[in-house]
C-alpha cells in the first residue's frame, strides 16, 4: 500500500463522509472536497494528527455559481493534500487558518482583495495586493470582472 | 501602553536602496527594531487574471515574466502543471535540458545574491568579484537560449532548443572556473572575520519560526529545515541526479550565506552529471492546443525556495484559473520576524535590499532623550529653515529661485 493510499484510508476511517471522494491523481497529489461545516475538523486533523505542517498556498476560484477555496497542504516528502471547500456567491465567508499557519495571512488577504471572500477571524490589517484606493466592490479574479471596465481604471484614463 | 521612546518609520515603497517596491513600517526604540510590518503589492500586474484571457502557449511566456531572475522557474512550474493535465510525457532529453537551465539559473541567482549581500554590508569588493564571475554563467545561458534572462526555453511538451557539443564544452569550462571561484568564496566565508562578525547573529530566525511562518528555500534551510522540492518531490531529471540538500543550523544571515555557497557547489556537480547522463533523442513532443478539463498542482525549487503553481483547465485553449505562489511571498512574514529585535542598521542585510536611510521617513514627530524622557519637538518648518541656512553657509542660495517659484504657483 502506498503512502497516498494509507492517508486516504486513514481519512476515510476517521471521517465517514469522505468515503469515495478522495482522488489520488498521481504520486503525491491528492484532491478532495470537504463540506464547509466539517472543514475545521478535517483541517485540524490533517495538520495536527497527520503532520501536514506546511501550507503551500491557498487558491480561491470563481466557478460558475459559487467560489471554491483550495488549501494545499504539504509535509516532508512529495505529498500535497488539496482540500477544497465551497462558499456561496451571495455572502462568501470562510474562516481563517492563521491559527494553524500564521504565514497564511497573505494568502487569505489576497483572496479578500481579488475574489471578495470574507475571511472570519483575520485581524484588521492593510490590503494586499491591491492599492488602498482600489474600489471596495471590485474584485478582479471574479469572472464577471473585466479588465478595462473597472471604475479605477477609467478614473486613471 | 504607549512607549514614549518609540519612533515609527516607514521605508519604501520608493527608496534609494530598494531594488523593488515594498514598504516596511518599523517601530524603533533607539536603534532597535521592536516591531515591523510589511506592505506588498506595488508590483501587482494582474498576471493570474491575464492568464485566463490568453492561450496556454501565450501564458507560458507571460508567467516567465513573473520574475526576471527566476524566469525559468515559473515557466517550468507552469508548464509541468499543464503537461500533467494534458497527460503529456516529455522526452527524457527535454527534462535534462530543463534541469540544466534550472541549475544554471540557480548559479547565476546565487552569485547575484552573494554580490548584493556583499554590497549591503559594505564589502563591495565581493560584489565586484561575484558579479564579474557571474558573467561566465550569463554568457553560457545567452549562448544556449539567446537571452540572459527570460530564456523562452520551455514549450508545452518539452523544450525549444537543444544544446550543441560546443555549448557543452562552453558550459564545462565555465563551471570549472566558477567552481574554483566559489571555493575561494567559501574559504573567504569561513575565514574572513569581517564577514563572520557582520553576518553572525544578524536576522535570527529559529527553526520553530520557520515552521510556524512557512519560510522556504535557503532561508528555511539555514535554520535547519531540510526541505527541498528537488529531493522531496523530484521533477524534471532530479530523480536521476546525485546531490545533497544543504542545511545549516546557524539560523542567521551567515548561515544563509553558507547554504547558498554550498548549493552553488552542488549545482556545479549537478550540471556535470546532467551533461554526462543526458540521453540523445527528441527534445519535444507535439502538444494539443486545447487542454482537457482538469487540475494540477506543480512545485519547483526556485533559487529562492519553493515555487508553487496551480492550474485548472476547462477543455478550451485557455486556462480557467492559474495560481502562482512565488517563494518570496512565503518568506515575507519571516523577514518581519527576523527584523524584530535587531538593529536598524542590520535591516539592509536582513532584507538584503534596504539601506537604513531616513530620506523617505514620513515625518519627524519628536526627538525624545532616552535618559531624561525630555521631548524636543522639531517641526518641518524648522528643519526646512535649518536646511536653507546650512546651504546659505555653503554658498548656495535659493532665495531668488524660491521667490520666482512662489510667484508661479
Amino acid at each position: 500500500m502506498t503512502e497516498e493510499e494509507k492517508i486516504k484510508q486513514e481519512l476515510e476511517q476517521k471521517f465517514g463522509f469522505l468515503k469515495d471522494t478522495i482522488a489520488i491523481k498521481r504520486k503525491g497529489r491528492m484532491f478532495f472536497d470537504v463540506p464547509s461545516e466539517k472543514f475545521d475538523e478535517v483541517f485540524a486533523y490533517a495538520v495536527k494528527q497527520m503532520h501536514f505542517d506546511a501550507i503551500c498556498a491557498i487558491t480561491g476560484m470563481d466557478i460558475v455559481d459559487r467560489y471554491a477555496i483550495m488549501y494545499h497542504l504539504n509535509r516532508q516528502g512529495s505529498i500535497v493534500l488539496n482540500l477544497r471547500i465551497y462558499t456561496g456567491k451571495d455572502n462568501p465567508v470562510i474562516k481563517t487558518v492563521t491559527l494553524f499557519f500564521p504565514g497564511a495571512e497573505m494568502y487569505e488577504r489576497e483572496m479578500m482583495d481579488l475574489l471578495g471572500i470574507k475571511v472570519e477571524g483575520l485581524p484588521e490589517g492593510g490590503r494586499y495586493p491591491l492599492p488602498d484606493n482600489w474600489p471596495k466592490d471590485e474584485h478582479p479574479l471574479r469572472k464577471d470582472w473585466k479588465a478595462g471596465a473597472s471604475k479605477k481604471e477609467n478614473q486613471n484614463a | 501602553m504607549h512607549d514614549p521612546g518609540e519612533v515609527k518609520i516607514t521605508i519604501g515603497p520608493q527608496h534609494p536602496a530598494l531594488k523593488e517596491p515594498e514598504s516596511f513600517l518599523l517601530s524603533l526604540h533607539g536603534e532597535k527594531i521592536t516591531a515591523s510590518s510589511v506592505r506588498l503589492g506595488y508590483n501587482h500586474r494582474g498576471i493570474e487574471k491575464a492568464c485566463e484571457d490568453r492561450t496556454y502557449v501565450q501564458d507560458l511566456y507571460l508567467v516567465e515574466r513573473v520574475c526576471g531572475i527566476c524566469s525559468h522557474s515559473h515557466s517550468t512550474c507552469f508548464v509541468q502543471a499543464v503537461e500533467e493535465i494534458a497527460g503529456i510525457e516529455i522526452p527524457a532529453r527535454a527534462s535534462y535540458l530543463r534541469t540544466l537551465i534550472s541549475e544554471l539559473e540557480r548559479i547565476h541567482s546565487h552569485l547575484l545574491w552573494l554580490g548584493v549581500a556583499g554590497h549591503e554590508i559594505g564589502f563591495d569588493t565581493l560584489l565586484m568579484y561575484t558579479w564579474r564571475d557571474r558573467e561566465a554563467v550569463m554568457d553560457v545561458l545567452a549562448a544556449i537560449t539567446g537571452n540572459r534572462v527570460n530564456y523562452g526555453m520551455n514549450t508545452i511538451g518539452g523544450v525549444r532548443r537543444d544544446i550543441t557539443p560546443q555549448h557543452k564544452e562552453m558550459v564545462l569550462k565555465a563551471i570549472d572556473i566558477l567552481e574554483e571561484r566559489t571555493k575561494y568564496y567559501i574559504e573567504l566565508g569561513l575565514g574572513e572575520s569581517t564577514l563572520l562578525k557582520r553576518l553572525s547573529g544578524v536576522g535570527k530566525l529559529t527553526n520553530e519560526d520557520v515552521v510556524r511562518l512557512g519560510a522556504v528555500g535557503p532561508t528555511a534551510r539555514a535554520s535547519g529545515w531540510g526541505r527541498d522540492v528537488r529531493k522531496d518531490d523530484p521533477y524534471a531529471a532530479y530523480a536521476h541526479l546525485d546531490f545533497k540538500v544543504i542545511t545549516n543550523d546557524q539560523c542567521d544571515v551567515y548561515g544563509r550565506t553558507l547554504v547558498r555557497l554550498g548549493e552553488l557547489m552542488e549545482a556545479y556537480s549537478m550540471v556535470r552529471q546532467i551533461l554526462q547522463k543526458m540521453p540523445d533523442g527528441p527534445i519535444a513532443v507535439k502538444a494539443p492546443r486545447k487542454i482537457p478539463a482538469g487540475e494540477a498542482v506543480s512545485r519547483y525549487e526556485a533559487p529562492r525556495g519553493e515555487d508553487f503553481h496551480y492550474v485548472r483547465s476547462n477543455g478550451t485553449d485557455k486556462p480557467d484559473r492559474v495560481k502562482v505562489r512565488a517563494p518570496t511571498l512565503a518568506n515575507v512574514q519571516a523577514v518581519s520576524k527576523m527584523l524584530e529585535g535587531g538593529y536598524l542598521a542590520d535591516m539592509s542585510i536582513v532584507v538584503a535590499a534596504i539601506d537604513p536611510c531616513f530620506s523617505c521617513t514620513d515625518r519627524l514627530i519628536s526627538v525624545c532623550d532616552e535618559d531624561t524622557q525630555k521631548k524636543n519637538t522639531v517641526s518641518w518648518e524648522s528643519i526646512r529653515l535649518k536646511g536653507i541656512d546650512w546651504y546659505k553657509n555653503q554658498g548656495i542660495d535659493f532665495t531668488y529661485l524660491n521667490k520666482k517659484l512662489a510667484r508661479k504657483f
